[in-house]
């Protein structure tokens, strides 16, 4: 580790996660470390355990062994108070928003800000404008059901929900499957911009080469049961495993690097 | 975690108003009422103004954190600051704090998080015209639904190796074959019931005998064939609309459709079927263990013994009886399938569609279960039977 990175502040901490599954392990021993302000990827073939990874950095897996540290909190033994506290402070994006289906968008973002806090409803309504602006949703889309929304919009206005309590690291669960090509680059670029501006954290489940190309900072490779390596793009284009050498190789990842680099030409 | 502070003062002919500590969710509640404070007491009375001179200076250095509530906050101020004729300096925004209060900025007006509803009398009137509207609709649609259905098994009877058989089967057994116990224990205690009920009036005119005419008539003509119906409709109605509706949100209607297969066909006709033929035979098991429940309790409170209870069972009740009760069932079958079945296929893309509507499903079968059996009443007086 170089002493730049040494300095920088780790927000998410794992040492030595197991999970099994009946007798199915699915992490051996798996290490991670997650800096402040970075926009870190996680890659790996179907069923390497990416997003049970996600579930058990959030608190929604018990880990069998291994630690979890986020934000500072331990979220395999943390106390119910420690989990709620922490809770405030990170927002997750599911594949499909996840959206409570009975309530409006409005609504939605409002459910974690009227769960904590005690604020009158004029600014309630002002805070999902702010949060609907932000992921570039038009106002009038606050008062539909997730029903009426198209995939795209769900998926940002799951973003507003995540983002509604502000919070300092944010969870994204394979953010742009499902978009139209357009679409998921307007979404990276959404993501980046925000990540920016709010200085966020961003942790990232993603099997999209565009995005690992346009906004990832590092990104790390799940492989036998652990994280097998991590580090910006041109680390993993010189990496000799076969899996990443054929994941960052792969006709697919050709085009992607292709337009990453007219990107940056223009 | 600092608490969000405002002060106000005046710093030769400018209005300086510093901002410090966290200007975040967890004290918004207290910075809005300290904003309203200055409202009403500072801007609007002109006091902090200084005759013309309307400058306003914001100062931020001692802010240290700045949610999205807080931006929102500082625009309020901003927008009051504005209203008052102030021209505002802001000369030292730390560059986050500058990007939130720009995106709090644009995103306009707030928005309303519900769905327009007009409340009072003419939002009550608009809802029952809609209501009225919805019924009529839904009506039609149905209409529509049982004439496609009925098509289809016409166009059937001529095509008879189209038919699903393995699936019929497999209805029946779903439906009739493991529906017998709750069928007979609910009707067996029916059966005591009435019997009971009935003794206990009967003995008062020492006409205890006709607690056998009583139980005979009442179930085999009305309540064994109801009875069942409406179990049925929960157990089994509920099912089809359930099994259909998660089919659709799944997209599997669309695909079989695709695929060349009509859903009526796959879906539709073999349930139909499978209820008619197994709700009559269901029926006739509730009327026997609805007999014996009888039986028993007439043996245990009025000493009838079994014996005697079907001599006059055999007097009392002729087989038109049972058979006016049994014709029915077949007829509540296809009105608990198309039901069934009909509410399934309106399910829409989204999950919670299947829970409404397996619901409404549920009702509307047993409401038109019960409709029906007036219906039948009504016919069979005019018959004569």
């Amino acid at each position: 580790m170089t002493e730049a990175a040494q300095q920088k502040e780790v927000v998410i901490r794992v040492r030595g996660l197991v999970n099994r599954f009946d007798d199915q392990t699915v992490h051996q021993g798996l290490d991670l470390d997650v800096y402040r302000g970075e926009v870190l990827g996680v890659v790996g073939g179907s069923g390497t355990g990416k997003s049970v990874l996600l579930r058990t950095i959030i608190g929604l897996n018990p880990a069998r062994a291994g630690s979890v540290d986020l934000l500072g909190t331990d979220m395999v033994n943390g106390s119910p108070e420690q989990l709620r506290a922490v809770r405030q402070r990170f927002g997750v994006l599911f594949q499909d928003g996840a959206l409570f289906s009975s309530l409006t968008v409005a609504q939605n973002i409002q459910v974690p800000l009227k769960e904590f806090y005690d604020l009158p409803q004029d600014l309630l309504d002002e805070i999902a404008a702010a949060k609907l602006h932000m992921v570039g949703l038009s106002p009038d889309a606050g008062t539909k059901y997730p029903a009426e929304l198209s995939g795209g919009m769900r998926k940002r206005a799951g973003l507003a929900r995540a983002l509604a309590l502000d919070p300092e690291v944010v969870f994204f669960d394979e953010p742009t499957a499902g978009l139209d090509p357009i679409g998921a680059a307007a979404f990276d670029q959404l993501v980046r911009d925000l990540q920016q501006a709010l200085g966020l954290t961003v942790f990232m489940v993603t099997h999209d080469l565009d995005s690992l190309y346009a906004i990832c900072d590092r990104i790390a490779v799940l492989a036998e049961k652990k994280v097998l390596l991590t580090g910006p793009m041109d680390v993993m284009l010189k990496a000799q495993h076969p899996w990443v050498v054929e994941y960052f190789h792969g006709p697919r990842a050709r085009a992607a690097a292709i337009t990453a680099t007219l990107d940056e030409r223009m | 975690m600092a608490e969000g502070q405002l002060q106000a003062g005046r710093d030769g002919g400018v209005l300086r108003l510093s901002l410090t500590g966290d200007w975040t969710l967890a004290h918004a509640a207290m910075l809005l009422t300290r904003l309203g404070g200055l409202a009403t007491a500072g801007l609007t009375g002109g006091h902090l103004r200084d005759g013309g001179a309307a400058q306003a200076r914001l100062d931020t250095t001692g802010l240290a954190r700045l949610d999205t509530a807080g931006a929102l906050l500082l625009l309020r101020l901003y927008r009051q600051l504005e209203d008052q004729g102030f021209s505002i300096d802001w000369p030292t925004p730390r560059h986050e704090h500058r990007a939130l209060f720009n995106y709090a900025k644009g995103c306009g007006e707030a928005v309303t998080v519900w769905p327009k509803v007009d409340s009072g009398l003419s939002g009550w009137v608009q809802y029952l015209g809609w209501l009225t509207l919805f019924f009529l609709r839904e009506a039609r649609r149905f209409t529509g639904f049982i004439g496609e259905v009925t098509e289809t098994a016409v166009m059937m009877a001529f095509r008879p190796q189209q038919m699903r058989f393995t699936s019929m089967v497999h209805h029946m057994e779903e439906t009739g074959l493991k529906a017998l116990p709750i069928v007979g224990l609910l009707s067996f205690l029916i059966g005591m019931v009435m019997a009971y009920q009935g003794a206990s009036q009967l003995q008062k005119f020492g006409a205890e005998i006709f607690v056998v005419d009583l139980i005979g008539i009442s179930v085999l003509r009305e309540l064994g064939v109801l009875l069942t119906a409406i179990l049925i409709a929960g157990r089994s109605g509920s099912a089809f609309t359930a099994q259909i509706g998660s089919m659709k949100v799944n997209e599997e209607i669309a695909a079989m459709r695709t695929l060349g297969l009509d859903p009526v066909v796959v879906l539709v006709l073999p349930r139909m079927f499978a209820l008619m033929l197994t709700l009559p035979v269901l029926t006739f098991f509730a009327d026997i263990m609805g007999l014996a429940g009888g039986a028993l309790m007439a043996w245990n409170t009025l000493g009838i013994s079994p014996d005697m209870f079907l001599h006059r069972l055999h007097d009392a009740v002729a087989l038109r009886t049972f058979l006016v009760g049994i014709v029915k069932a077949p007829v509540f079958a296809a009105l608990i399938a198309l039901v069934g079945c009909y509410e399934g296929l309106r399910v829409k893309r989204d999950a919670e569609s299947v829970g409404r509507l397996t619901t409404r499903s549920v009702v509307q079968s047993i409401f038109l279960v019960i409709v029906f059996d007036a219906l039948f009443s009504i016919m069979f007086n005019f018959l004569g039977v």
